[in-house]
């Protein structure tokens, strides 16, 4: 059992945010880490930059371009994160494209996952058929999870499948459309939360996409077990010149304190 | 031999590795492509299209002239002869068809030189269909002619603004609105690249070159197998085209030619396969730039539609598997390859098709040697490169 299950087990209304390593500045991640945990946050998904990340909208793809002309790779990620548990406790997703992890070497990079600590990985472009013919196992051997998304397009079986084989959680995505889009939960998007609901999977889910207020995040929690904020966070933490200060009142405000 | 297995893939190249969102829409395509494709209602109005509103078949002219100079019998594949210039609106046609059998109304695609962005609005105007195609903002300035045309057509341009905005950047905004349009769209990708179904459809949808290209030599010289087939490779259609019913003829040796740029050294250059090595590009395993890190390498090439760090998945078995040769050709071996064309045989060829003539002069050719080079489209599109460059 990782920190993600033990989360999971306890906690409800879980609030994840997701930032791009080396966005605005290369050496921001442990600070932005420090920042979310001392904000309150359930835990972090740290993007891996990609040079053509295409599940993505123009904040995460702008971030993620700027993150690579600073200089950020998956090696000196690794290399900022060696001693993250010293003071991190909240669980650790890495979230990415299989490139540049392929690149890497996929058992390399699970091992350098389990040395520092990581929970689980997001990889939307790993065909489950080739994680669960190649990877599967390697990933439950030093318990990391491998996180699926779903959409409101995955048929029923589909989603029976993909609750089999997670080990982690669901990552709903909230409707049709890459990261970053508008926000708002509509009619539509409750069908689908309540649909998916009604199937009484095993595992937890968080929503992602298009969550970037108190309201949307609180009405998305009435369904699944918490949401996914990254955009918004990565449009906040752009401009800011105090990003402890500026994490905290961002959190507070979606958490919906004073 | 040559076929995608089950799961799309060519030896260890091809697959879908696209993101759960893409997923239904992949299935779907790929559960009925070839029951739509092979059914006789669409071979039937597939064909009529072909014939009576692209102008098929393409001529297969004897180059004398050129044949002189290199000393063999030079065969040019006329697909510059085609509707909208080029050998896109082959695939499009069979696209548009399969789309309206699959219900869907809305079109949308991406664009290099805007030779497949052309034939897409084009055949969305003939079938009264929605049409939006992604185009990066460098290539609309140097294409600006056929962004004319599309927008002429009634189709929607939109330029991608990330990366080199070159094909790529294009490629990444069409599947961005996939995503966030799945039930009522349909991409038409206009090469042999993309997540399995879309290479071994366009292949197949290109093959009428190669097997036209059988028929027409059987009539002229009495067999109908020539000593080369020479093409051009960005993605790859026109290639995929040209080889397609010869993959399974081994004495015909296939060359495809890839844009070199400034040279392969050069660090500025789109040959994918002489500077790239093993990973994913728009959903399929194949070889591509990418930096040590894993990060996709911004390409440069003269030549719009050939500006690409990757290369269809078939292509890169065929080369690993030594079916085909790939050769790098650089802008200014593909420029004197225009104007020698242009003097010698009165074409003005389109730049990626000139990247494919500059492979006579790399070829040990023997005076009984009958070799096929596809002209894939025409140089109009490219007159102002060669107003600049020729100074005219």
């Amino acid at each position: 059992m990782n920190r993600l299950n033990k989360l999971f087990e306890t906690r409800k209304n879980l609030l994840s945010i997701y930032f791009t390593a080396g966005f605005p500045n290369l050496n921001d991640t442990l600070v932005i880490l420090q920042a979310l945990q001392d904000s309150g946050v359930d835990f972090m998904e740290i993007g891996m930059p990609f040079s053509d990340p295409l599940a993505d909208g123009p904040v995460i793809q702008a971030s993620s371009t700027a993150a690579l002309n600073n200089g950020m790779s998956l090696n000196l990620l690794f290399e900022q994160l060696q001693t993250v548990r010293q003071t991190i406790s909240m669980p650790l997703v890495l979230m990415g494209y299989l490139n540049p992890v392929l690149k890497f070497g996929v058992e390399k990079f699970i091992q350098k996952c389990s040395e520092i600590g990581v929970d689980g990985v997001i990889l939307p472009d790993l065909p489950f058929e080739l994680f669960n013919r190649e990877y599967r196992s390697m990933f439950e051997s030093k318990g990391i999870s491998n996180i699926f998304l779903i959409t409101p397009q995955t048929p029923e079986c589909r989603l029976r499948m993909l609750d089999e084989a997670s080990t982690g959680f669901l990552y709903m995505v909230s409707s049709a459309a890459v990261t970053g889009a508008k926000s708002g939960i509509s009619q539509s998007q409750i069908d689908y939360f309540e649909r998916v609901n009604a199937l009484n999977l095993n595992s937890p889910r968080m929503v992602g996409f298009g969550i970037s207020d108190n309201e949307s995040f609180k009405q998305v929690c009435k369904y699944a077990n918490g949401a996914i904020i990254g955009s918004a966070f990565i449009r906040m933490i752009e401009k800011s010149s105090d990003i402890p200060g500026d994490t905290a009142r961002f959190i507070n405000a979606i958490r919906g304190g004073k | 031999m040559h076929q995608p297995n089950e799961e799309g893939f060519y030896g260890r190249f091809g697959g879908a590795f696209i993101p759960e969102m893409l997923i239904p829409n992949i299935e779907e395509l790929e559960s009925k492509y070839l029951n739509i494709i092979s059914s006789e209602s669409f071979q039937k109005e597939y064909h009529r299209l072909l014939n009576d509103y692209a102008g098929r078949p393409s001529p297969l002219f004897k180059a004398e002239r050129l044949s002189s100079k290199y000393g063999a019998n030079i065969w040019l594949k006329r697909e510059d002869l085609n509707h909208t210039g080029s050998h896109k609106l082959n695939n499009t046609i069979g696209q548009i068809l399969l789309a309206k059998e699959m219900g869907r109304q809305r079109i949308i695609a991406e664009t290099g030189a805007g030779q497949h962005g052309v034939a897409t609005a084009t055949v969305c105007a003939l079938m009264g269909l929605q049409c939006v195609v992604y185009m990066g903002e460098t290539d609309m300035e140097r294409q600006a002619p056929n962004v004319a045309r599309m927008r002429m057509l009634g189709a929607e341009v939109r330029p991608a603004l990330s990366g080199n905005r070159t094909l790529k950047d294009a490629t990444n905004e069409a599947l961005r609105d996939w995503i966030a349009n799945p039930t009522d769209t349909f991409y038409l990708i206009g090469s042999v690249v993309g997540p399995h179904p879309y290479p071994d459809m366009v292949a197949r949808l290109q093959s009428v070159i190669s097997s036209e290209i059988k028929q027409q030599l059987k009539e002229k010289i009495g067999t109908e197998l020539p000593d080369y087939v020479v093409a051009c490779v960005g993605g790859g259609s026109n290639a995929a085209g040209s080889f397609y019913h010869f993959l399974d003829n081994p004495s015909v040796k296939l060359i495809g030619t890839e844009a070199a740029g400034l040279g392969v050294d050069s660090g500025e250059t789109a040959a994918s396969i002489a500077c790239g090595d093993l990973g994913i590009i728009h959903g399929s395993m194949t070889y591509l730039m990418q930096s040590e890190d894993g990060q996709i390498t911004e390409p440069y090439s003269i030549s719009a539609g050939l500006d690409y760090p990757g290369i269809g998945p078939l292509h890169a078995w065929l080369k690993d598997c030594g079916r085909a040769d790939y050769l790098p050709v650089t802008d200014d071996q593909a420029l004197d390859a225009v104007m020698e064309l242009t003097r010698l045989e009165g074409i003005i060829p389109a730049l990626e098709s000139a990247h494919a003539l500059a492979a006579l002069v790399m070829l040990p050719l023997k005076s009984s040697d009958n070799v096929v080079v596809t002209v894939s489209g025409r140089g109009d599109k490219d007159m102002k490169t060669y107003m600049e460059r020729f100074s005219l």
